[in-house]
């Protein structure tokens, strides 16, 4: 499984720049953050010959000329660096006599760091459980931010990045999740497992909003940042009339065997429990799904129960399901949490810690007691501006709680309030800074993420091209470039790969080595 | 072909135990100074012009 995280980005003191500038900006200062760290960010193309995000998880492909043109994702980026040189600013010529700009990345943790339109975009590397996605998703925020940070020095402005989804104007970006699910599972039962699920995960790992509607024209506070912005069930786009289950379809793995789950109506998480349950609970779900296990349950209208779900912060709405059963968001997580808790929960899995804090969510949910607030992202959130509303009788309106609900998501160090609460103690922090710190320079030993972030640490000169299942390798005494496939995410791993990024270890050998593999 | 994917190394969940021991440690151990403190220490954090902060964040749309 991955994460791919679209952060907002703005640079109050240069309002000149464009957000596909700045975006730009700071992804050229990430090569010296990964210098900086004594990893590598090599700028690399990104090599698009196995994408197809026309594909459809149903059978089918979408035409190219029917295609939204935010659709084509493999035709690289809409601009490249020298068109976005054409819009010039003073700080931008500066930055481009300084430096050429890069728009797309490979880093020596695995992961890919580029420019996705209007927003600087980092996809985890592959990670085989969801506590070290969060571990990877977290080391993206500290990369991200310190690359934010020189960026902005770089242009005489500082810019800033926000992990959220909306600015509340009426645009929503993404935090997109990736699982990796067998092909001999029907899609229609992906459907059916995914549906009340999705429509009701946000319970126990959203991340708050102030305001209601894509604009924010309601005053209030809501569960979720994305809920607002999702029109279809199911669906192949991502950025127009979004659906709750994706069916962009492109593995990145032998696609005989594998599908790609997209996932995309998930909140970015500052609070790190509230991650490893987002991501946790959504592969326990799958593996549901997959052994025929999960609970059956179809909601009369998961589109409008979306909403209706992030809209009630108290969890009193019931939801209509099949057969005229009403069931609140709580009750259709805690059939899933159940039903993988009898199935899984004897068992040492890697998703036990995952599954043990998704049950302490639904507990501490149900009981509103005041822990939730200490885990749970809405929760603690809500009783941030709560604290507020009662001291300065304030209304749901005013701009200071817009404000913090902003400033929650700010990767600034000294500045994120979600940060803050947790460097207090206020909110649980879960994971070693020591660990994170690790992730932001290694690849996870268990996927075939180690090759590509090893290579690009170890051998950055030979890497031209690298994309998620393949390496492009030059060698000083071969005139052709070699393109090594990496078709399964479990291969080129630590231990397959052993020696081979050592001192003195040689390019060649570790072609061989993979070659060998496939 | 579930197990398969399910497995993580032993070493990441090894970790994850001792963090959530130490974890559950936290919660119970520490109920916060007061709101108030909270607050006024946020506020220290706060960028002063509310209203010009949240008018000026506009982002284009995303995936």
């Amino acid at each position: 499984m991955g994460t791919e995280t679209e952060f907002g980005v703005l640079a109050p003191g240069a309002p000149g720049l464009s957000p596909t500038q700045l975006s730009a900006a700071v992804t050229t200062a990430m090569v010296e953050v990964a210098e900086e760290l004594g990893s590598r960010g090599a700028g690399a193309p990104w090599d698009y010959v196995h994408e197809r995000p026309l594909d459809d998880a149903r059978g089918f492909s979408l035409d190219r000329a029917e295609a939204h043109e935010s659709q084509l994702t493999d035709e690289g980026n809409v601009l490249d660096a020298r068109q976005i040189g054409l819009e010039d600013g003073d700080a931008w010529a500066q930055l481009k006599e300084e430096s050429s700009i890069l728009m797309n990345l490979v880093l020596g943790n695995g992961a890919r760091f580029y420019v996705d339109h209007a927003h600087p975009e980092y996809s985890s590397p592959e990670t085989t459980n969801a506590w070290d996605a969060v571990e990877w998703d977290l080391a993206g925020d500290r990369l991200a931010a310190r690359a934010a940070e020189l960026a902005g020095e770089r242009l005489g402005a500082e810019v800033l990045l926000h992990k959220n989804n909306t600015d509340g104007k009426g645009q929503s970006y993404g935090t997109h999740e990736n699982y990796l699910v067998p092909r001999s599972v029907p899609f229609q039962a992906l459907v059916a497992g995914l549906l009340p699920f999705f429509v009701t995960r946000q319970v126990t790992c959203g991340a708050g909003r102030v305001s209601l509607g894509r604009r924010g024209e309601r005053p209030g506070f809501q569960i979720s940042q994305r809920a607002d912005f999702f029109e279809n069930t199911v669906g192949l786009e991502t950025t127009i009339r979004r659906p709750i289950v994706n069916t962009r379809d492109e593995p990145h793995a032998d696609d005989s065997r594998w599908r790609r789950l997209h996932v995309i109506p998930g909140d970015a998480n500052l609070v790190p429990t509230s991650a490893l349950v987002r991501l946790g609970s959504t592969s326990l779900a799958l593996r549901l799904i997959e052994d025929g296990l999960a609970p059956a349950i179809t909601l009369a209208d998961p589109v409008g129960d979306l909403a209706r779900v992030s809209h009630d912060p108290t969890l009193s709405t019931v939801l209509v399901a099949d057969g005229g059963r009403r069931l609140s968001a709580l009750d259709i997580q805690e059939a899933y949490l159940e039903a993988a808790e009898l199935h899984y929960g004897a068992e040492p899995h890697a998703e036990a810690t995952a599954l043990t804090w998704w049950r302490r969510a639904v507990d501490a949910l149900r009981a509103d007691d005041g822990t939730a607030e200490r885990f749970v992202e809405w929760k603690a959130k809500q009783a941030l501006l709560e604290g507020y509303r009662e001291r300065g009788g304030l209304e749901w309106d005013s701009p200071k709680l817009a404000l913090i609900d902003l400033q929650w998501a700010d990767l600034r160090a000294g500045k994120g309030l979600a940060a803050a609460l947790m460097a207090r103690g206020t909110i649980e922090s879960l994971v070693y800074p020591e660990a994170i710190e690790r992730a932001m320079v290694t690849p996870p030993e268990d996927t075939r993420a180690w090759t590509r972030g090893r290579s690009i640490t170890r051998f950055p000169e030979a890497v031209v091209a690298a994309n998620w299942d393949s390496l492009s390798l030059a060698l000083e005494c071969l005139p052709q470039v070699q393109r090594v496939g990496l078709p399964d995410p479990w291969a080129a791993t630590a231990a397959q790969t052993k020696g081979m990024f050592d001192d003195g270890a040689r390019v060649q050998e570790l072609i061989k080595s993979l070659r060998g593999l496939a | 072909m579930a197990q398969e994917r399910m497995q993580g190394k032993p070493s990441a969940w090894e970790q994850a135990q001792v963090n959530e021991t130490e974890a559950l440690g936290a919660v119970k151990g520490s109920r916060d100074a007061g709101v108030d403190d909270l607050l006024d220490e946020i506020d220290g954090l706060l960028e002063t012009n509310a209203e010009q902060f949240v008018k000026g964040y506009v982002q284009k749309g995303g995936q």
